[in-house]
């Protein structure tokens, strides 16, 4: 299995990180002041880190927040910077990489990095930028029983079978709206947009010219995207474009939906005895993202969280804000928080909640581009697909509109002259 | 008095008023004449957890050099206001030569992102407002004719709405008119349609949004005009009921132009604080129908990574002129009323 194999090649490595030996905490006397987005895994692996090493520091200090993506590169742009080091995932490490926030690990990684596999760097060029620590992808989350009385068989693999699936269960007038969706508008339409990608990447999309930020999503690839889109949003709820995940997850455990497509960090929660009924929770089953189109890929973005190093900030404070993070990386972190996440490190152990991921990642499915100018067109997509979806302008129209609004904003930000 | 007294009496404000808002402005209208350096794109090999692909970064040593050199930015004139996320006249030539009808026309205008917030946000302004003027003159009348008893708790349940922070308000109201909510059930029970939703239509959405602007504005013209009323001179009232006027005949003869200065005053603080229609559009998640100025301005300056500082400065010094222009005739009268009483 993906994970496990992940997982497996840091064993014996691992077994020296753990709690038995003390933790190699770096540099005493240090101040180690760590930007954190707010979810149970970040807390463990920040908390756990501040277990080990707060004692040697003469700070430690954790900011979890939603608002993290917001204020990273603002609060890291002066010198010395407001945190020595922000977790972070894809998007947001090329947020920082844009105005050369975070600083190169290799040296730090050769000191303390007996725990970490190599597949965990992420490099660029050679430079380690971030260590990541757990993955986290949206997937399909289908409820069986309902699938069952409705007639279908086994668990839609495609998008055209969720579509087909989704047509017999309103026919057996089981419900109106079985799909559950992140579609929102909301927050500059974050959601709505990365529905699109995913999809777009599920046909075998590529969004910019290659090695330039033209952008090449009005095509035959982006029509068909906004075609599925627009099917899917025909089963879904009529507030779909209110949607995010507290809400999906909410109908989801109301029992309201037979088919979603969710985050994979939603699976524990949902599947957990909280919030929920029996017949929700035993009935859900987490799996690939579906293929599109003919595609052989799960049409997903993968994402991964993990650990970045601001740029201007001393060397010793580097130092020990890497060390103290890293000696959290330990397979008895993972133990105790087994179920928070979809683990990366060695001592994993993946149970149902993980399933999705899992096995969206082994199916193929395309890390969330790591390019400079993909935030400016995640944005125009957010801001434009609306109309589309609403019903108040063509598919062409709405592609158009979107390559309009991102080149304006590409010209202004100096991706496009 | 004196021109010099009167020079060292306004000083303090003065300054404070060029130091907090003239200065400010001028940053802003700055700002925005410049976009950002090109950025220099390097292509590279990016490997993590799920394999190595090609990619591109910003070649930051290059980059930062241009930003040395000229830490403004590269100069860009008015160009920022006249692109397609602003005044748009270049799509707007194009919309008018290729469209066959005034309808046409106006579909490819409302396209334009500056153009669709501008029509809500005025849409909202000139209907919230009227409502507003003339409903808080009824409350206050209303509750000015209550027993004395009762006018205390009258006053209080009626000021209650502006207690509450507009983010929270605008909050409860959306949970409510949800499918599972007070409002949303109801209506959907009201008209006998289970899938019918306050939040997938437009139009609804609007009307929701002006609903809660009114309910949330309604108590600082209703306290202004109550404030007024007790200054409404007896003597007046008691001569016209003598000529025979009914008490509607007086409230339109006698109280409402008593009031004509209040009017202009909640006017007038109605079109500023309308036209900046923000916090119910994140409440309700509206964006998908019903974008403001204001929603625009904040949605450029989060765009994380690469803040449009020229568009977002474009933008606020656009609404500025908008509002410049509004008010006009509500200033002018305002002078008007002064000069007259001056002679």
């Amino acid at each position: 299995m993906f994970l496990r194999k992940l997982a497996t090649v840091t064993t014996f490595v691992g077994l020296m990180g753990s709690a038995a030996y003390a933790a190699n905490c770096g540099p005493e006397g240090q101040s180690i002041r760590i930007l954190a987005s707010d979810f149970p895994a970040i807390h463990a692996v920040a908390g756990t880190a501040e277990e080990n090493c707060a004692g040697g520091a003469s700070e430690f200090s954790t900011n979890h927040t939603t608002e993290a993506r917001q204020i990273m590169n603002a609060a890291l742009t002066p010198n010395p910077s407001e945190y020595t080091s922000v977790i972070l995932a894809n998007s947001t490490l090329t947020q920082l990489m844009n105005d050369g926030l975070v600083r190169p690990l290799n040296d730090l990684v050769e000191k303390y990095g007996e725990n970490i596999s190599p597949n965990l760097l992420i490099t660029i060029d050679g430079n380690v930028m971030a260590v990541a620590f757990m993955a986290n992808s949206q997937h399909l989350f289908s409820r069986t029983d309902i699938l069952e009385q409705a007639g279908f068989e086994g668990i839609p693999a495609t998008y055209e079978e969720v579509l087909e699936a989704a047509e017999m269960i309103r026919a057996a007038g089981i419900m109106e709206h079985p799909i559950v969706m992140n579609l929102s508008a909301g927050d500059g339409g974050w959601n709505l947009a990365e529905v699109f990608n995913m999809i777009y990447l599920g046909h075998g999309g590529e969004f910019f010219e290659p090695g330039t930020a033209e952008p090449a999503i009005n095509n035959e690839k982006g029509l068909a995207t906004l075609e599925v889109m627009k099917a899917l949003a025909g089963y879904a709820h009529p507030d779909h474009l209110t949607h995010a995940s507290n809400e999906t997850q909410g109908l989801w455990e109301a029992g309201q939906a037979a088919l979603g497509v969710m985050w994979g960090s939603r699976g524990a929660p949902i599947l957990d005895d909280e919030g929920s009924s029996e017949e929700v929770t035993s009935n859900t089953v987490l799996s690939a993202a579906p293929t599109v189109g003919g595609g052989s890929i799960p049409a997903a973005t993968l994402w991964w969280d993990g650990i970045s190093i601001a740029s201007n900030v001393s060397d010793e404070e580097a130092e020990a804000t890497f060390a103290a993070l890293v000696s959290a990386l330990t397979p008895e972190m993972v133990a105790a928080n087994n179920d928070d996440a979809v683990w990366l490190l060695n001592g994993y152990q993946p149970g149902p909640a993980a399933a999705g991921v899992s096995a969206t990642a082994q199916g193929g499915a395309k890390p969330y581009p790591m390019i400079p100018q993909i935030g400016i067109l995640h944005a125009a997509l957010g801001k434009e697909l609306s109309d589309f979806l609403k019903g108040d302008e063509s598919a062409e129209q709405a592609l158009a509109d979107v390559e309009a609004s991102y080149r304006t904003s590409a010209k202004e930000a100096g991706f496009l002259q | 008095m004196k021109h010099r007294t009167f020079f060292w009496f306004v000083l303090p404000t003065l300054s404070a008023m060029i130091l907090f808002i003239a200065l400010p402005i001028v940053s802003v209208f700055i700002q925005s004449l410049f976009v950002e350096h090109e950025q220099v794109l390097v292509v590279s090999e990016s490997c993590g957890p799920f394999g190595c692909n090609p990619t591109t970064t910003v070649d930051i040593e290059a980059t930062e050099k241009l930003r040395e050199e000229q830490p403004l930015g590269r100069f860009n004139g008015l160009g920022t206001y006249f692109d397609r996320s602003h005044l748009a006249l270049a799509d707007i030539g194009e919309a008018w030569a290729t469209s066959e009808s005034l309808g046409e026309f106006w579909s490819k205008v409302y396209n334009l992102p500056f153009y669709n917030a501008l029509t809500f946000t005025l849409a909202y302004t000139f209907i919230v407002t009227p409502l507003v003027l003339v409903l808080g003159l009824a409350i206050a009348v209303g509750v000015n004719n209550l027993p004395r008893a009762l006018k205390g708790l009258a006053i209080f349940i009626s000021l209650l709405p502006f207690l509450v922070t507009p983010l929270v308000g605008s909050l409860i109201l959306f949970w409510m008119v949800d499918g599972d909510g007070v409002i949303g059930a109801t209506i959907q029970r009201l008209f006998n349609d289970p899938t019918l939703s306050l939040k997938a239509s437009t139009p609804l959405m609007w009307i929701m949004l002006m609903v809660y602007g009114v309910w949330h504005t309604l108590p600082f013209s209703f306290i202004t005009f109550y404030a007024g009323l007790q200054t409404v001179p007896e003597d007046t009232m008691e001569a016209a009921q003598i000529d025979g006027a009914s008490k509607w005949q007086s409230m339109i003869h006698v109280v409402v132009p008593h009031l004509m200065p209040l009017v202009s005053f909640v006017t007038l603080m109605m079109i500023m604080d309308n036209l900046r229609v923000f916090e119910p559009i994140v409440s309700f998640k509206a964006e998908a129908h019903a974008r403001s100025l204001s929603w625009i301005i904040f949605n450029d300056l989060r765009e994380s990574g690469n803040p449009l500082y020229a568009s977002a400065g474009a933008t606020s010094l656009i609404t500025i002129i908008i509002v410049v222009i509004l008010m006009m005739p509500v200033l002018v009268r305002t002078w008007r009323d002064f000069t007259r009483k001056s002679h």
